[in-house]
């Protein structure tokens, strides 16, 4: 990458620093740090939030009358039909949206439209996969308290991919892979599947297929071995993901056996609200008042205890504006949804680099409610951030990844106590996912782990593997991730990372990985949400 | 079979425990006059049997199994199955049902230890499919309840013993084995396993779990949502 002349380029969202330039600021956790970079090093800042549409109602109404590939829904309801809506998890969107979330509001027209029609029975079923179950309250939070009221718990339940008779297998791909879906889904007449698109990775086949799945089906993507081939998870063509590759086999199956009405919305990238709006905006737009409120921020999280700041940051709902909603057959609306999406997230940039700095924040879609623990702090930097682009990725082959969090090695034991085992037992076995592998079985078969998932709230016994294996691309690419500043050091070393005291630290370390004494320096500014695409 | 799963029994595989099962015995004596006398002091003995479950497990069984004095052994017997099937089966934990089939479908044997009585642990072992048990039993002299326990009394400590000396005794592997068991009286048992579990533990099992990074199971009223 030639090195630039230093200026600001807003119309690109790419900014260079120069002897004028302040610090840049990243998330650390539930706190912030502030960076001074390098003269040259390039920001990347995320497009602004795209204008959410005039009239939600009338769109939400406008895509169950006018499907792509399919009836309008109106038309597929009859009398004495049995129906299921099945929706995304509280993984999404991320923080949770401010009241009435989208899915109250989608709901709320279909459930109308039902009544209208004679349908009554429905079921709703949250297609948590093996995310941990959604408590009540959540899900009252999630669906708003009229619907609550008339359907929790009867007919408004999570997905247990561990009921005996709950699973039924539609059959076997060409490759092999079995496709076990939900069986009240399987035997409905119409399942509506109500999804929010926050990252392209989300949607489409994807849905139906692991949401509302088991552990022998998930077998057939979420290992190393599939991992390995996604360039990246974030590029759903299916040449560049094998995830979504076989998620769209699979999903033919699906669509030979099921009659599958598929919602898909986009949001915009709005995600922070209240108080904190100004971090939506790059440092170059701040004024007077967004310097002293980001002062009284840091201040105040400074002093507070972890769990308090971590409360402060889940009280901050994200005002997220509706960008698209279409419905009909899964492929054409995903397709669609797809397009809105990379127009607010995508931006381009031009040439690798041999150094990426970016800052962890706290939350990710495995934590809501729940610290950030060490196996989340990982996927997070090597899974998601990571994974942020088309193309090539920004950090060039055997690159370094500076990132920051204070690391903690704290654990929600009801949320994830199968990753409390794997990270001091199973990790102390190395980091190389071929060979933790041999010990994936025994979590997720472990009776202790599947009643927690069934019965408590706990994320399945063998999630913690898919969190590891979710990093595999970015650890085989990366040549050295180091933390800057990491309050446990056991942590990063843990992870297999090496840690900093500060950036000048890392840049020196980073330096001799890439074997270069002025390497190409860039910042990704994540979040909000913004995915590269590069050209080499 | 390389690995086994121990199980306490009151509060862990069923709601009730020894006070129930004891209540249940005294509130079917034949006499009125026994009747009124045994149900009369249980009740009124309660809040000293809380204290003394605070000093021990062990010296709460010393004296709470003195209660039992007198009663006759065939009857203990059958009251036992007659219990077991009105009061014992109802409260059983599905969870724990389900948990069990599971570890015995992944090929563990499946073993009791408790502080219970022969006389219930015995139809519930049969009707769980348990592989061994071991259980409290009551000295008996003459064919009746002597009031003691005949040694050694399975409690806190003596139950760890039991527990590694069957892991040896069979060859089971310490490491792969599990426990679950719902009171700080068992952390000794919980200890001597690999795979330990509290469920529905009290305050100072929680506080034991939580620090050593034990799996806590909610079952029953006290299961979320």
């Amino acid at each position: 990458m030639a090195r630039p002349v230093p200026r600001i380029t807003r119309d690109t969202n790419i900014e260079f620093i120069d002897e004028r330039s302040g610090p840049r600021l990243v998330h650390y956790g539930t706190r912030f740090r502030e960076v001074v970079l390098p003269r040259g090093t390039r920001v990347i800042h995320p497009n602004p939030p795209m204008e959410p549409l005039g009239n939600p109602l009338a769109a939400i109404r406008y895509a169950l009358n006018h499907p792509i590939d399919a009836d309008p829904l109106f038309a597929q309801l009859k009398p004495g039909m049995k129906l299921t809506i099945a929706m995304d998890d509280i993984s999404l969107p991320l923080p949770m949206m401010v009241r009435p979330d989208l899915r109250e509001t989608i709901l709320t027209e279909i459930l109308k439209l039902c009544g209208d029609y004679g349908v009554d029975d429905i079921h709703l079923i949250i297609a948590t996969a093996l995310h941990r179950r959604m408590t009540a309250a959540e899900i009252k939070r999630m669906v708003g308290n009229k619907i609550y009221n008339e359907y929790y718990p009867d007919r408004l339940y999570n997905h247990d991919a561990e009921d005996p008779d709950g699973i039924v297998e539609l059959g076997v791909t060409e490759r092999g892979e079995r496709v076990r879906i939900n069986r009240r889904c399987v035997e409905s007449d119409l399942l509506i599947y109500l999804n929010i698109n926050l990252v392209p990775m989300d949607g489409g086949h994807k849905s139906v297929t692991v949401g509302l799945t088991d552990y022998p089906s998930l077998k057939s993507h979420h290992n190393p071995h599939v991992m390995h081939q996604c360039h990246s998870y974030m590029d759903p063509r299916p040449e560049k993901s094998r995830l979504a590759k076989i998620c769209d086999r699979m999903g033919k199956i699906v669509d030979q056996h099921m009659n599958v009405f598929h919602i898909e919305t986009a949001v915009n990238n709005n995600m922070y609200g209240g108080p904190l709006q100004f971090l939506g905006k790059p440092e170059y737009e701040w004024n007077d008042f967004d310097r002293t409120k980001l002062q009284a921020t840091n201040a105040l999280l400074e002093r507070m205890p972890e769990a308090a700041r971590r409360k402060v940051f889940e009280q901050v709902p994200s005002p997220f504006g509706l960008i698209g909603v279409h419905a009909g057959k899964t492929e054409p609306v995903h397709a669609k949804i797809l397009e809105t999406c990379f127009a607010q997230y995508a931006v381009p940039v031009k040439g690798q680099a041999d150094v990426v700095v970016c800052g962890i924040p706290f939350i990710s879609p495995y934590n809501v409610n729940a610290p950030l623990n060490p196996l989340l702090i990982q996927v997070m930097a090597l899974g998601y951030l990571f994974n942020m682009y088309r193309g090539v990725p920004l950090v060039r082959k055997g690159g370094a990844l500076i990132i920051y969090h204070p690391c903690h090695e704290e654990f929600d034991r009801q949320f994830h106590p199968s990753y409390v085992e794997f990270y001091h037992r199973i990790l102390a076995h190395g980091t190389n996912s071929y060979e933790l592998e041999q010990y994936e079985e025994s979590f997720a078969r472990d009776p202790d782990y599947i009643q927690m998932y069934r019965k408590g709230n706990a994320y399945h016994g063998v999630h913690p593997f898919y969190m590891w294996y979710w990093g595999d691309a970015g650890r085989a690419h990366v040549g050295e991730v180091i933390c800057v500043a990491p309050e446990n050091e056991r942590v990063p070393k843990q992870l297999g990372w090496k840690t900093a005291r500060n950036f000048e630290m890392a840049l020196d370390m980073a330096k001799d990985v890439v074997g270069k004494s002025d390497p190409d320096i860039t910042m990704l500014k994540i979040p909000p949400i913004l995915i590269t695409d590069v050209e080499p | 079979m390389k690995a086994a799963a121990f199980y306490d029994v009151d509060g862990t595989l069923v709601s009730t425990n020894v006070v129930h099962t004891y209540a249940y015995y005294a509130v079917n004596v034949p006499s009125l006059r026994d009747k009124l006398k045994r149900t009369g002091g249980l009740v009124a003995a309660l809040p000293f049997y809380a204290v003394a479950d605070k000093v021990g497990r062990k010296f709460f069984n010393d004296i709470f199994y003195r209660n039992y004095a007198g009663m006759t052994e065939d009857r203990l017997h059958v009251l036992g199955e007659e219990m077991f099937e009105k009061m014992i089966r109802p409260r059983l934990f599905p969870t724990m049902l389900d948990l069990i089939k599971r570890s015995t479908d992944e090929g563990y044997r499946q073993v009791i230890v408790t502080g219970a009585l022969d006389t219930i642990v015995k139809p519930l072992s049969a009707f769980l499919g348990i592989d061994d048990w071991v259980a409290n039993r009551l000295e008996i002299v003459d064919g009746k309840a002597t009031g003691r326990l005949e040694p050694p009394v399975l409690a806190g400590p003596a139950k760890a013993l039991w527990v590694r000396q069957y892991m040896k005794q069979h060859g089971l592997d310490p490491d792969l084995c599990r426990a679950y068991a719902d009171s700080s009286s068992d952390i000794p048992m919980l200890s001597a396993v690999g795979r330990p579990c509290a469920v529905n533990p009290d305050t100072q099992l929680k506080t034991a779990a939580h620090a050593h990074d034990w799996p806590v199971l909610l079952v029953g009223d006290k299961a979320k949502d």
